[in-house]
């Protein structure tokens, strides 16, 4: 379990002369899940788009399954693209495609694949990200915002990757189709196996769904750990942030 | 990642098949490990302990493959598995979509003269929309000005810079080299009656009666229409109209407004400068190629060409501005959810403005024509 699949070691990023991220470290482990939790503004989404190479320039190193980000060569970046899966905030799937059609994009990457196989694999990906068979057919602009999350979800998950950004999973989603796509995503991480980074404000997918918790405050990973270390923290923020009013709501044991 | 290939090994035992799996079995290898199981038939056995990683889709695969035999009245046995294996193989048998694909319709006869119908009530409810978004425009401009308070007069100068001040340099390139073009090919087919001086007639009263105004509206139609869609429909997708509506403030004084009126204020400053422009332009080359000195071709324009001509061409342009502004802002409010409507409602635009404002032209014709002038 120790083998890290993310390796993030003295980050910086700056946009102009605000430093979003100084110097920041941070190891994501094989088959956990882990939870990124922050302040708005502290640059969570920041450090995933920087983590699958949507914003290259800055110092620092990053790896991802062994090859450093962005990519060197052509090899390199079809390896990483091949195993990184990456569900946008609000799904943004193509707006002029299917649901189906948008899963089966990554599909084609695949040689040899025929569109009756490619089709079947696209159909399964939306039943396992719990849409209904009708969906498929359906374009993005038909569905709600949570069965577009799901879409995303589908598509991030196309070709199988090792790893599996999710950028706000549940934000806007009702408390039950929350907890539904927190059930989900712990169900597909298990018979999967997937190694999973997820950026959230949701108490309540950190206590069902994450292995390991890192806190961003102060331009870097104050703190890694499970959700009971978090309690124990020293930190103003990190105090606030736990032990707070809707911390106690959402905690299991309603301690 | 350090995953062999896969191995497929095929063996007849004891009047059943027995397939064994090994190595990487994943999406990449599909097209192989499909093309061995489609040979496949009878009771079949599939030893999977050797498989090393296997991916939803060759899970996929193999379940396909018991669906198939299972309804060929066989059946398939998994043995072997891996833990890990056989979660995803749960996992995947259990997501399985049934199929209900509905096969595609077919289109009888009936179905396409509906199809007839129903694009002609279509483009009647399409020029009905425009007919209601230009009295609702015009209702809103009368509004404005009884209560002149609600007006936006920066929004007003910013569109007019937009619409106007931007499109000189297009608008006055455009008709210098009209202007070129009329004078060269009149002189040469004049030339041929010794009538090379009536050069100055046929270029001031095309250009100032027709050829002015109307490439200039083209123009206009086509960069101030789209980017009036553009704007208006990209509003309307990220639901800022919505907000405004809520807000209390009515999106035709906010948005319609102050860009017909835009339009219709600087229209016809640009067809003057595409006047001017072309007279240039025609006049240079008719010094060049006819000898025509300025101060002759002058002589002749306001001798030869009657301030008609001026007046009835630059009388058309409000008439297109308002044609251009309101399908424009109508094209706007008829985008949809997503980017590919707000495209095809830009073009879609720029098209219908165009050819609205062509239409208009004959039609002015043919009433000037009636009236005698």
């Amino acid at each position: 379990m120790s083998e890290a699949i993310i390796r993030v070691r003295g980050l910086v990023t700056r946009f102009g002369s605000h430093v979003v991220h100084d110097r920041l470290d941070l190891d994501v482990a094989r088959g956990e899940i882990l939870g990124v939790v922050g302040g708005s503004g502290t640059g969570k989404s920041v450090l995933l788009r920087t983590i699958v190479g949507l914003n290259p320039a800055r110092v620092g190193e990053i790896e991802v399954l062994g090859t450093p980000v962005p990519a060197r060569t052509a090899a390199e970046r079809a390896r990483l693209e091949g195993n990184i899966g990456v569900m946008f905030q609000d799904g943004a799937l193509f707006s002029s495609l299917t649901v189906r059609e948008n899963v089966e994009v990554p599909l084609r990457r695949v040689a040899g694949l025929s569109a009756r196989t490619r089709a079947e694999l696209a159909d399964l990906k939306i039943s396992m990200a719990g849409l209904p068979y009708a969906a498929g057919d359906n374009y993005p602009s038909e569905l709600s915002g949570g069965m577009r999350k799901r879409a995303g979800l589908a598509r991030a998950l196309a070709l199988d990757p090792e790893v599996l950004f999710l950028d706000e999973p549940t934000a806007g989603l009702d408390p039950i189709g929350a907890a539904a796509f927190d059930r989900l995503i712990h169900g597909l991480t298990q018979s999967l196996g997937l190694t999973v980074f997820l950026v959230t404000h949701d108490l309540d997918t950190l206590h069902a769904v994450c292995d390991r918790v890192a806190v961003l405050a102060e331009k870097r990973v104050l703190v890694t750990g499970t959700m009971e270390e978090m309690l124990d923290v020293d930190h103003p923020w990190v105090r606030d942030y736990f032990h707070g009013p809707r911390a106690r709501a959402a905690r299991p044991d309603r301690g | 990642m350090s995953e062999a290939a896969p191995r497929i090994e095929t063996l007849h035992e004891a009047g059943r098949t027995l397939v064994r799996l090994a190595g990487r079995v994943t999406v990449a290898d599909l097209p192989e490990i499909e093309r061995a199981f489609a040979r496949l038939g009878g009771p079949v056995a599939v030893d999977l302990a050797g498989v090393e990683r296997m991916d939803t889709a060759g899970a996929h695969v193999l379940v396909r493959l018991r669906a198939r035999l299972e309804a060929e009245g066989q059946a398939l046995e998994i043995r072997g598995a891996p833990a890990a294996v056989e979660s995803v193989i749960a996992t995947v048998a259990a997501a399985e979509p049934a199929p209900e694909r509905a096969a595609p319709a077919r289109r009888g006869l009936v179905d396409r003269v509906a199809d007839v119908g129903a694009r002609m009530t279509g483009a009647g409810r399409f020029g009905a929309e425009l007919l209601a978004m230009f009295g609702l425009i015009l209702a809103r401009l009368v509004r404005t000005i009884w209560r002149p308070r609600d007006f936006r007069m920066t929004a007003l100068v910013h569109h007019c810079e937009a619409v106007g001040w931007q499109a000189v340099p297009i608008v006055a390139l455009m008709a210098f080299l009209i202007g070129v073009v009329l004078a060269f090919q009149g002189a040469t087919q004049l030339r041929q009656f010794g009538a090379e001086v009536f050069v100055v007639d046929l270029i001031a009263i095309s250009i100032l009666r027709e050829l002015g105004v109307l490439l200039t509206s083209i123009i206009v139609a086509g960069r101030t229409a789209s980017a009036f869609t553009a704007a208006i429909g990209s509003m309307k997708m990220r639901e800022e109209i919505d907000a405004m509506r809520t807000l209390g403030l009515d999106p035709a004084v906010m948005l319609f407004v102050p860009r017909v009126l835009a339009l219709l204020l600087m229209l016809p400053i640009l067809a003057v400068v595409a006047n001017a422009a072309g007279l240039v332009g025609g006049g240079v080359m008719a010094w060049v190629v006819l000898d025509i000195s300025p101060p002759m071709f002058a002589t002749r324009l306001v001798e030869g060409t009657g301030v008609a001509n001026y007046v009835i061409g630059l009388v058309k342009a409000p008439f297109f501005a308002l044609i251009i502004g309101v399908v424009g802002c109508h094209a706007g409010m008829r985008v949809g959810g997503n980017a590919e409507s707000l495209g095809r409602q830009t073009s879609a635009a720029v098209v219908t403005a165009i050819f609205a404002v062509i239409v208009a032209d004959a039609v002015f014709s043919v009433l000037f024509a009636e009236i005698g002038i």
